[in-house]
């Protein structure tokens, strides 16, 4: 914008204060009830609690096994984002640095799984674990490891999608010299695009941390008592008999920080790789 | 350029395929074949009785498929609702999404003190885990603890009567509000990463030529956005009416009916009754639909695209 007049300074300031107070109310909710007593959380709302107190942050710890958990969560989200990232990283090498027969047909496939409902697939992969389970042995059904191979197909496509954008961006003289210097496409890869991709991998491995943390609708069916993640595990504050509201501000602002960190420490990145991928 | 691809042929014919190898094995385990699955299971009589042996569920053909839209009976009935409201919500969640993503992402265009801290904080809600984000919202709908009711009844006095936010009518409002929290930021980011596409010398051209910040906008910045906004419109459109996870947490297991998604109403039918069959129908027909609008929608855009050339 060239010039923008004065009304538009004002209009800009208003909306854009009015958009923040929407935005950040919840947040604040979160942060103040979650240092609250529990009879303020107990009674009329208070925007102020009447004493600071930090106990819900240590009674969340037996309230539920939430330390159980967050174990499973990260056990489940790391192992989920290593391997998407790394199968991410071959494919998009392949789509980028080759041209073969049947290129497109991998790209629309691949994209085009993401936008069907969970919940389409969600009832024979129920099925496909509980059945593998019972002639092979092999328990995916409730298992973690169930759970990290659902999850990394759910980054895998965009994960790709954008890692073509950021290796196209790579200049190809870099590894085609390294090729023609006897280097096996796999060495090129690793010594030569990984290292200059590294801000494109980290983008896509914050996306895919934080599809495999945040997913509710898997997490609730593909579960059992023992690899419950917090998705699940947080609603069991909500269905016992009495709510107390603090310690579930308290246990969803302990569970966001490690995401919300990421996210924000490398929004650049995916704002880079968002506009690698609005390009072509 | 013809040494270039004289010199990538050099390798190994397979190679590409086995990049790929890995990627393309788990979509089909975990998308494309439990797909086909799915469209089996919807003719087949999959009850509580078959789950450890699906295969040996009796066949019924059309069976399941007459269940569900035989909109005279309950379960009909019942799944048409919650395809309106889902429409209703789309509609408006989207709407509203696209709205305020495109009005703070032309409104952060240019820097201004400040900018960077407030981009963080719009993106707060889409960094938030949804769960943790949603259940904080359901503690601000809480008719007697929570801050909605203290800010509108209490503070403001506009109801006579604290009202009812996560059951009954009242719910759909909520649910849209929370929807809309949630997923304008992913649109302001889209379009932030959009606008930075835009050659500043288009803007300073106009402004010789006279022209005021809405002519920029509506000459440069939104024709400009086109692509981006195609693009957007659907992921967005497609995401809000499969959304699963905001209901979930908002209401638990059951949706009052004025806020009944389909998500959630398919996953009800099936994992409540345990009726996998009649679920697995519902889930194909709500496939077919997204298929008819997406390509009804990409149809009818790249027409338009052809036309404007």
């Amino acid at each position: 914008m060239i010039n923008p007049p004065a009304s538009f300074r004002w209009t800009r300031r208003i909306v854009l204060a009015l958009l923040a107070v929407f935005t950040l109310v919840p947040v604040g909710v979160m942060v103040s009830s979650s240092l609250k007593p529990l009879q303020d959380v107990q009674g009329p709302f208070r925007w102020i609690p009447s004493t600071l107190t930090v106990r819900p942050y240590f009674d969340i710890w037996k309230t539920v096994p939430l330390g159980k958990y967050f174990i499973n969560s990260i056990i489940v989200a790391g192992g989920a984002t290593v391997c998407s990232v790394l199968i991410a990283i071959l494919a998009a090498y392949g789509v980028s640095r080759y041209r073969f027969r049947g290129r497109r047909l991998f790209t629309v496939t691949v994209l085009s799984t993401q936008m069907f409902p969970g919940i389409l697939f969600l009832l024979p992969l129920f099925l496909i674990f509980v059945n593998i389970g019972n002639s092979t042995g092999v328990a995916l059904y409730g298992s973690r490891g169930g759970l990290i191979l659902t999850y990394l197909t759910f980054s895998l496509p965009f994960s790709i999608w954008m890692l073509v954008g950021y290796f196209d961006s790579i200049p190809r003289d870099l590894d085609e010299a390294a090729l023609v210097d006897g280097c096996g496409p796999v060495r090129a890869l690793v010594q030569i695009i990984v290292p200059a991709a590294v801000p494109g991998i980290v983008a896509v491995a914050v996306y895919a941390f934080m599809t495999a943390w945040g997913e509710v609708l898997f997490a609730s069916v593909m579960t059992n008592d023992e690899t419950r993640t917090l998705a699940v595990g947080l609603q069991g504050y909500a269905t016992l008999n009495d709510v107390y509201w603090n310690q579930v501000m308290a246990a969803s602002l302990v569970v966001s920080v490690p995401v919300v960190a990421g996210f924000l420490l490398l929004q650049r990145y995916l704002v880079a790789g968002l506009t690698a991928g609005a390009v072509k | 350029m013809r040494q270039r691809l004289g010199r990538l042929r050099l390798t190994p014919k397979g190679l590409p395929y086995l990049l790929l190898l890995p990627a393309l094995l788990l979509e089909l385990l975990i998308h494309l074949v439990p797909m086909v699955v799915g469209i089996a299971m919807s003719f087949k009589q999959l009850t509580q009785f078959f789950i450890r042996d699906w295969s040996s569920a009796p066949w019924t053909g059309l069976g399941n498929y007459h269940l569900a839209v035989d909109f005279s009976a309950p379960v009909g009935q019942s799944l048409l609702n919650s395809f309106w409201v889902t429409c209703a919500f789309t509609i408006l969640a989207v709407g509203l999404s696209w709205l305020v993503g495109t009005t703070a992402a032309i409104m952060m265009q240019d820097a201004f003190r400040g900018r960077g801290l407030l981009r963080a904080a719009f993106l707060l809600p889409y960094a938030l885990p949804v769960y943790a984000a949603v259940i904080t919202w359901s503690f601000m709908f809480q008719r007697d603890t929570g801050l909605v009711n203290h800010v509108l009844h209490d503070q403001l006095h506009l109801t006579s009567d604290r009202p009812f936010w996560l059951i009954g009518d009242n719910s759909f409002t909520a649910l849209v509000v929370v929807s809309v929290w949630r997923s304008w930021p992913f649109a302001f980011l889209t379009l932030t990463a959009g606008l930075q596409n835009i050659p500043r010398e288009l803007y300073e051209a106009a402004a010789m030529d006279g022209a005021g910040v809405w002519q920029q906008i509506r000459r440069i910045t939104l024709p400009s956005l086109r692509p981006v906004n195609l693009v957007l419109v659907l992921v967005l459109f497609l995401w809000t009416f499969n959304d699963f996870n905001t209901p979930y947490v908002l209401f638990g297991k059951s949706a009052p009916e004025a806020s009944d998604l389909i998500s959630i109403h398919i996953y009800q039918s099936s994992f409540v009754t345990w009726n996998f069959g009649a679920g697995s129908a519902m889930s194909v027909l709500l496939l077919l639909f997204l298929l008819l609008v997406t390509s009804v929608y990409l149809f009818t855009t790249s027409r338009r695209r052809g036309a404007d050339d």
